[in-house]
């Protein structure tokens, strides 16, 4: 047994955390916040140079081939850095459906092009609020053709194509659920940018008008695969999320020591520092959830669904915590637009509903659970 | 990152699951497996018989200790080695909780400070469960703020002389040795005039008196000294240094972390799974579901930070103060996992004791949780050793670090 991250692992990470500070400061970010840009894509180009977006894609699509414990270091770093850029709706949503489920000619067409940064894709799952269900699929698909609207889309104004779940049945069963690959540069799709929690990843609505799409798997797998994708895309968000929790905790602490009130540290007040304790307490909670997801998703281990659901619950509380009282430490101030908290705390929050709230991950965690007890 | 065993943990995994499979008192695995914080007891024995018993026969057959040095009763196993018995021992394993004292923190001490001679006397029957330890270090005066303590110890000839008092001294009326932190010198500040010894709880002058706890159980007791002799060569460390010793203590206590921390979730998961709600089985319930998946992941993320941490020590790393975690998340979880176990049960909830639901499992845990979040070091002093020593927060202003013992202000029970 060895519960750690490899020296060359960890070594990545640092390469990929000076990488992150020198390209991707709070200016950067700043940025992409005020609406001066959809996205930072120097950073994204920067990114696809350093090989951290083909990262796990094997090197016959193009990729670096490294595997998934290398892009849940990258996923951290990102977090941490807070990078405004389509990382999570390309690499974890995309580039996995395609793992999954692509067949030879749509792996070749698109994950070389999202390693080299080419391409941006995303998955169109939603429509309107609720949970991933295949109940809530309205979108239908019949003669190869799309018709339907979702929402919301991750990054979808930015993206060049998007694996979309739509409705091939209507036994009231998963089965009815199928996937299909759309190159939304052509044409039957009218994209709509929506305003978000967190500007610096986009949120968009898609509507498919007769649009020409391609299955992506056999036709009625469709929710199973989407099951996977979610799983390890829980699994990589949790990374990020982890890495945002360490950060703001850093900040909150940082600043604790330095601001002086009532001729003190206010880091030296017991309600602070507790505060603090409470913070790291709950990041140190989920990084460990997190590894274990880690390890469940690098080796496909029967254990991924349930490791990815307490990864996520885990990540998802971790970082919601320490983003909003990371704000309390900072008290006014970090109230105000001007310090970096609020983007942390726009972040947490976004995410915390980007792959379905807590809700969803709390069924299925007990769901999963249950079934290893019964086995 | 890696789950599985190596060939070398495999082999000892099944060589320790074959021993175990031989040679445990399976007559109580039942009643160990559905025992739970604040109720391990057996009904038709003595628990610490039998405790001393297991103890001996993996002592005999070189299964105590396992991290221990051969040569002190002990294995010399690896950390690793150590998780792995733990998983294999399973209920059995709560049988070591009498000795968790003496083996968690007097042995480490032992080791650390004691002489060579006394090593090698002391520790191996310590290691057996033939002589049970314990540890006096908390004082009315000295709990938290344990460089308070004022039990006097002065020099009289090659002995020192023992007067004052511990309290919540667990095990004390069944221990055979303790360890013992004293003032030797009122006139410096606090933390520099201690001085820690280990003495015979038979010496003459030795009264151990038991306390009625909360829970209704007596596992800890008053300890008086009056004029109790300890000869200089059980001194543990060098006259004046006890402060140092006793924090030996407890960064061992730390790196006891292989011991599972309790957290009552595996209790309450089973529990909800065969409770029948007025719609239906609990757990098909939302509400109840949200609860459960918020303690999973505390109880996994525990579990996992163990193994980081388990992970760290095989590597040759030290187990640093970021390990004050466990018990803090664990000890209020049980509170509050006992606390809803027992809402579940609605009015009938209230009943305890043998004839209360699951013979009043979750009451006995709901009674002795107050006492996990004080002993060892109280929630809001593992924060403050979370918020300084992992974090770099200021320490807490203290009033009387440069004063002289003697001249501190006094108010209060002490
Ligand atoms: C079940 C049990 C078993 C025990 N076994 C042993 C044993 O075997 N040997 C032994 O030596 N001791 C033992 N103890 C004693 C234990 O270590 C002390 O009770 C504990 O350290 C707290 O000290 P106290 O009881 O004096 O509480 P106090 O120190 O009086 O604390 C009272 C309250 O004040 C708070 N407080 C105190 N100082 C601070 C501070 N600086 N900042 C914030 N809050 C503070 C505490 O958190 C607590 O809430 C045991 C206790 C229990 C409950």
């Amino acid at each position: 047994m060895n519960f750690d991250f490899s020296d060359d692992q960890k070594q990545l990470r640092d390469q990929a955390r000076k990488f992150l500070t020198e390209k991707c400061s709070p200016k950067a970010v700043r940025a992409v916040l005020d609406g001066k840009a959809p996205y930072d894509k120097e950073l994204w180009k920067g990114l696809a140079e350093m090989g951290f977006l083909g990262v796990a894609i094997p090197e016959d699509f193009g990729g670096a081939g490294a595997g998934h414990l290398e892009l849940c270091v990258i996923a951290e770093e990102m977090g941490r850095a807070n990078a405004p850029v389509p990382f999570s709706s390309t690499v974890y949503l995309a580039a996995e459906a395609l793992l999954i489920a692509g067949n030879e000619a749509q792996k070749k067409k698109w994950l070389p092009a999202i390693a080299s940064g080419e391409a941006i894709g995303t998955l169109a799952l939603f429509e309107g609020k609720g949970n991933p269900s295949p109940k809530t699929i309205k979108l239908t698909a019949a003669n190869g053709v799309l018709n339907g609207v979702k929402k919301p889309v991750a990054d979808g104004a930015i993206a060049d194509f998007a694996v979309v779940a739509a409705r091939t049945g209507s036994s009231g069963r998963d089965g009815d659920i199928s996937l299909f690959v759309v190159d939304l540069k052509d044409g039957g799709v009218e994209v709509k940018s929506l305003t978000n929690l967190d500007p610096t990843r986009g949120q968009a609505e898609i509507t498919f008008r007769d649009c020409k799409a391609e299955p992506l798997g056999a036709a009625g797998e469709g929710w199973s695969i989407l099951t996977q994708v979610l799983d390890r895309a829980a699994v990589l968000c949790a990374f990020e999320q982890v890495g945002g929790s360490d950060r703001a905790l850093e900040m909150g602490r940082d600043y604790a020591l330095d601001r002086i009130a009532f001729g003190r540290q206010i880091g030296s007040f017991q309600a602070v520092k507790h505060m603090l304790a409470d913070m790291y307490v709950s990041a140190t909670l989920a990084r460990s959830n997190s590894y274990y997801g880690a390890w469940a998703l690098s080796t496909n281990a029967a254990e991924l669904p349930e490791a990815a659901a307490a990864a996520r619950i885990s990540a998802t509380q971790a970082f919601q915590h320490c983003a909003k009282n990371n704000i309390q430490v900072h008290g006014g101030m970090g109230f105000t637009w001007e310090f970096d908290c609020h983007m942390y705390y726009r972040r947490a929050n976004a995410m915390a509903l980007g792959l379905g709230s807590l809700s969803y991950w709390e069924d299925q965690l007990i769901d999963r659970m249950r079934k290893k007890n019964a086995a | 990152m890696n789950f599985d065993d190596t060939p070398q943990e495999a082999e000892f995994r099944a060589t320790a699951r074959a021993w175990i499979g031989a040679n445990a008192p399976k007559q109580y695995e039942d009643e160990l497996r559905k025992s739970s914080l604040g109720r391990t007891q057996l009904k038709n024995a003595n628990i610490l018989d039998v405790a001393k018993a297991w103890q001996k026969k993996k002592a005999d057959a070189g299964w105590a200790c396992l991290h221990w040095p051969k040569e002190y009763g002990g294995r010399g196993s690896s950390p690793i080695e150590r998780v792995i018995w733990q998983q294999e021992e399973g209920p059995f394993g709560q049988l070591s909780r009498m000795f968790i004292i003496g083996h968690g923190m007097c042995g480490p001490t032992m080791m650390a400070f004691a002489r060579e001679e006394h090593k090698r006397a002391y520790l191996p029957p310590l290691a057996s469960g033939e002589k049970v330890w314990c540890q006096l270090f908390s004082e009315p005066a000295g709990g938290s703020d344990v460089a308070g303590l004022r039990t006097r110890a002065e020099k009289d000839g090659d002995d020192w002389v023992i007067n004052g008092q511990k309290i919540w001294t667990s095990g004390a009326h069944y221990s055979d040795y303790g360890i013992l932190l004293t003032r030797t010198d009122p006139t410096v500040p606090k933390h520099k005039g201690l001085t820690m010894f280990f003495l015979d709880m038979k010496s003459p002058g030795v009264e151990v008196r038991p306390i009625k706890q909360a829970s209704g159980a007596s596992d800890f007791n008053e300890v008086y000294f009056t004029n109790v002799r300890i000869p200089d060569h059980q001194r543990l460390g060098e006259v004046g240094d006890g402060w140092n010793v006793s924090l030996t203590t407890l960064m061992n206590e730390r790196s006891a972390i292989g011991a599972a921390v309790s957290t009552g979730f595996p209790e309450l998961f089973e529990y909800c799974s065969s409770l029948m709600l007025d719609g239906g089985p609990a757990i098909e319930d939302r509400a109840v579901r949200a609860k459960l998946a918020n303690w999973a992941v505390k109880a996994s993320g525990l579990k996992y930070t163990s193994m980081r941490a388990i992970s760290a020590l095989s590597k040759g790393e030290r187990p640093g103060p970021e390990n004050s975690i466990g018990k803090l998340v664990a000890g209020s979880m049980i509170q509050d996992v006992a606390t809803y176990a027992l809402d579940l049960q609605g009015a009938g909830g209230v009943v305890s004791g043998e004839n209360a639901e699951l013979a009043g499992r979750f009451q006995a845990m709901l009674l002795r949780a107050p006492g996990t979040r004080v002993e060892g070091g109280t929630d809001e002093i593992m924060r403050n050793i979370i918020a300084e020593r992992v974090l770099g927060l200021p320490g807490d202003i203290r009033v009387d670090k440069d004063v002289p013992f003697n001249k501190i202000p006094t108010k209060g029970r002490g």
